[in-house]
């Protein structure tokens, strides 16, 4: 049936959007085949079966090719057996979604920002910005082991980011987020999270992304400024 | 029948079903006039036959402390409250109807390959178009003529993701199709500022707005098209562009 089809997954090692992939693959049992891809010179597979985004990851089942991390997640719950990713009651579903489109739409921009404008005050801005955004997040744990309550699941994936790679982004660029004693329940989650076995197998060593973020300081500091002078043009 | 608030500018129609309470299935939905995220949520209710009060927010006169209390994250429409528990951000009010309401006629398909699909370009619509078409009529010159190409382009990829089907959801309007539906209003006003005719780019999706429009839930929620440009000129008188 379609369920044995085999599974590919088009990807780098270091992006968390491929680590959510990777992820919701080994937490629903899925065995799959990770394809790397050099993003400097894409290849003609993540072209043929992402046109539109030319992004990874892009998940392949037998013919069929998934894009966008979110929904790759989504199509994984669907598709294969295993312990649900999403919660099953629908309230608790919309809510999960709900944070997770949150990271995208007011994390990712300010996020950056913060990270790798020079020091000002704007760039001050965006520090504030995110923290008050931890604070919501830190508000949704609320005790919790993971986002969901015992159990990890998708909202976890998806906030990955926050319980890995802000801190490799920290080390980097100097500039604190995750304060010592700010938003307790956000680190003790993320050692929860970082320590899942599923996970484990999955994840960038964080050596691996300070070293890589290092390397593109430069670019990802001449990135931020293009970002910021395009909003205000806009 | 349910009471609403309307102010002026709510011109002819009344969007919320006739003779319903919120009361029946607990819905409320937050929403303004003309926004084509509301008017989603407000197709999706009409093709599922869920009866639900309608509650006007004057957006252009400031937010109510109802919003503000339902979202406070985004402080914006459309919030549907079922049972007052606040369900924010369109595409995922019309996933939770789908999950809420599994015995009403559903937008996404069955089958998970498919329901992917449809996330795709919901999300792909959701990504693009909005923010394209205000940069459209909000910009001008260099900027104005980049905003162009990329509104072509947009409506050609969605023309192409169309292709022969009646709607993209297939011989079904679905989930993509309320999704976009909306927009088909402000195509008018995109060809204007575009300087384009929609039949030439994408003749495709010219011919799926008729055929949405044909449809009572799409015409109950939609304004037209000149309404929509005269809310654009609106718009541009309070952000002073000229």
């Amino acid at each position: 049936g379609k369920m044995a089809e085999p599974v590919k997954l088009i990807g780098t090692l270091a992006s968390p959007f491929v680590h959510r992939a990777a992820a919701a693959l080994r937490l629903k049992g899925v065995p799959y085949e990770l394809i790397l891809e050099d993003l400097q010179s894409k290849s003609e597979l993540l072209l043929k079966h992402n046109p539109i985004h030319q992004k990874v990851p892009v998940v392949l089942h037998g013919d069929r090719a998934i894009c966008e991390s979110l929904v790759i997640m989504e199509y994984i719950d669907e598709a294969f057996d295993g312990p649900p990713l999403l919660p099953t009651d629908p309230y608790d579903r919309a809510t999960a979604r709900f944070w997770a489109q949150f990271l995208e739409q007011k994390c990712s921009r300010p996020f950056w920002l913060a990270m790798w404008l020079d020091a000002g005050e704007e760039q001050k801005g965006f520090v504030k910005e995110m923290k008050e955004n931890l604070a919501l997040l830190e508000g949704q744990l609320q005790g919790k082991k993971f986002f969901g309550g015992d159990s990890i699941g998708y909202l976890d994936v998806a906030a990955c980011g926050s319980a890995h790679w802000i801190y490799a982004f920290e080390e980097v660029t100097g500039v604190s987020l995750m304060g010592e004693n700010e938003f307790p329940a956000l680190r003790r989650w993320g050692k929860e999270y970082t320590e899942n076995e599923s996970v484990k197998e999955c994840l960038p060593a964080r050596v691996q992304l300070v070293a890589l973020f290092s390397a593109m300081k430069d670019k990802y500091k001449m990135i931020t400024n293009g970002m910021l002078h395009q909003k205000k043009n806009n | 029948t349910a009471c609403t608030t309307q102010t002026q500018t709510q011109i002819d129609r009344d969007p919320k079903q006739p003779g319903a309470m919120a009361g029946e299935k607990g819905l409320v939905l937050l929403d303004f006039w003309v926004s084509p995220f509301g008017q989603r949520v407000r197709i999706a209710l009409a093709e599922k036959g869920l009866p639900y009060e309608y509650a006007e927010e004057d957006l252009m006169a400031g937010k109510s402390d109802r919003l503000l209390r339902a979202n406070p994250v985004h402080k914006k429409i459309p919030v549907l409250l079922h049972d007052g528990r606040p369900v924010n951000e369109s595409l995922i009010i019309l996933q939770y109807l789908e999950d809420a309401f599994p015995d009403a006629p559903a937008l996404l398909p069955s089958d998970p390959y498919a329901r992917a699909q449809a996330r795709f370009w919901a999300d792909y619509v959701d990504k693009k178009v909005y923010d394209c078409g205000s940069r459209l009529w909000k910009l001008k010159g260099e900027p104005q003529a980049q905003a162009r190409a990329e509104m072509l382009d947009i409506l050609k990829t969605l023309d192409g993701a169309l292709g022969d089907k009646p709607f993209f959801g297939g011989d079904k309007f679905g989930f993509v199709d309320a999704a976009f539906a909306p927009f088909t209003a402000w195509f008018h006003s995109y060809e204007r500022y575009g300087e384009f005719s929609l039949p030439e780019v994408a003749p495709k999706i010219a011919a799926w707005a008729k055929r949405c429009g044909e449809r009572e839930s799409v015409a109950k929620s939609l304004y037209s098209p000149d309404k929509v440009y005269d809310f654009i000129g609106l718009l541009k008188k309070k952000y002073g562009i000229e």
